[in-house]
């Protein structure tokens, strides 16, 4: 299996030499990278090529680096039923860079653009509707950044006088707690570092 | 009742059973009725007891509470003998409830169902979520309980709560409405 993967990763490397940065085999799932601009050619060869044939993307997500200068990461994961192979590609890039849409190619896309672009605020050009589509109408900011705070910056209640439900700056009356989850019989406990010293 | 007849002090004041004592009471109601043409009564009890006895909730599952919702109404636990009936319509019910996490997209639209619904209304308030935030406590995008929108007459504890739990539940605001219901509003 991996060396029919290895094959496979040789041979769209090879076609789209212009185009696949990296391919690799890890823990035995082929992956490329490639350029955001490249991303609809990449995947509309990996759909129709007759050696590839990887006609569902199961799924299309984000990822968030912030240490890197190119701080999201955009995946593609294919599945071809054709070969009962899979492939995984890979796009880097930038808040303010945008991602090819590939709405056009597959249309399962839709929904999980919004998705990427709604939790990270990476922006896909040529997307038919770009907008928000699980948190709440009017929210500010992208909830899966590094940055963003996991309290938000706003919460809700009803007001009795306006008679409609109104949002205030967020405040906890509870502080966030940090569990100490340690395994008492596995770890170091707080103060065991002074039993050895006697 | 305005009707008098022998029977023993027990079966006067707690609910009486099937049974002859039953009988007894149900022939003296018959006579009086027979006799005069009509039956004393406590008009605030009897109003209590019309709402007590037909609590149709409003069908409101918001997360995995509402499974437990569904054992309730189902054949084991069974809610349509206390004459709880969920209703696809605000409109229609008398009682919402809050079944799992309520979130910031979701309240605006629980405030407009709940302004739909007819007085006399209540609110149960199922789960974690629904009391108070629970396991999503600190998150983004979650109202922290869902009295923070609606005013709730009864808790239910529980992640999620037990059949028995939410039918405890129900079963103590009927108490609620019986301890503090009125006609006048």
């Amino acid at each position: 299996m991996t060396q029919a993967l290895q094959d496979l990763g040789e041979y769209i490397s090879s076609t789209l030499s212009q185009d696949v940065l990296t391919t690799a085999v890890v823990k035995g799932e082929l992956m490329l990278t490639v350029r955001p601009a490249s991303v609809p050619k990449v995947l509309t060869f990996l759909r129709d090529d007759a050696n590839c044939l990887f006609k569902l993307l199961m799924d299309l997500c984000g990822v968030d680096y912030p240490d890197r200068e190119q701080r999201f990461e955009v995946v593609y994961n294919l599945l071809s039923l054709k070969h009962n192979q899979r492939i995984r590609v890979k796009t880097a890039t930038a808040e303010d860079s945008p991602v090819p849409s590939v709405v056009g190619i597959f249309s399962s896309a839709n929904w999980m653009e919004r998705e990427v672009w709604d939790m990270y605020g990476v922006v896909f050009t040529d997307h038919p509707d770009l907008r928000r589509i699980l948190t709440d109408y009017g929210f500010n900011g992208h909830a899966f950044r590094k940055d963003f705070p996991l309290s938000g910056y706003v919460e809700l209640r009803y007001d009795d006088d306006q008679k409609r439900v109104v949002y205030e700056p967020v405040k906890l009356t509870q502080d966030f707690r940090n569990f100490d989850f340690m395994s008492p019989w596995e770890g170091m406990l707080p103060g065991d570092e002074k039993a050895g010293k006697v | 009742m305005g009707v008098n007849p022998d029977l023993p002090a027990a079966a006067k004041v707690a609910p009486i059973g099937p049974g002859p004592g039953q009988e007894l009471v149900m022939n003296a109601v018959a006579q009086e009725l027979n006799d005069k043409g009509f039956v004393l009564a406590n008009v605030d009890k009897l109003v209590n007891w019309a709402r007590t006895g037909s609590l149709w909730p409003m069908t409101f599952g918001l997360a995995c509470c509402a499974v437990e919702m569904m054992h309730v109404g189902c054949a084991r636990y069974d809610l349509d003998r206390f004459g709880v009936i969920f209703r696809p319509s605000p409109r229609a019910s008398d009682l919402m409830i809050v079944a799992g996490t309520l979130t910031n997209k979701m309240a605006p639209a629980m405030r407009r169902v709940y302004d739909q619904m007819p007085e006399p209304r209540y609110v149960i308030s199922m789960g974690s979520c629904a009391n108070g935030g629970g396991y999503y406590y600190y998150s983004y995008a979650v109202v922290r309980g869902c009295d923070r929108v609606v005013p709730v007459d009864v808790y239910v504890p529980g992640c999620p709560p037990t059949a028995e739990a939410l039918l405890y539940g129900i079963m103590q605001l009927k108490k609620k409405i019986r301890r503090t219901g009125t006609i006048a509003r």
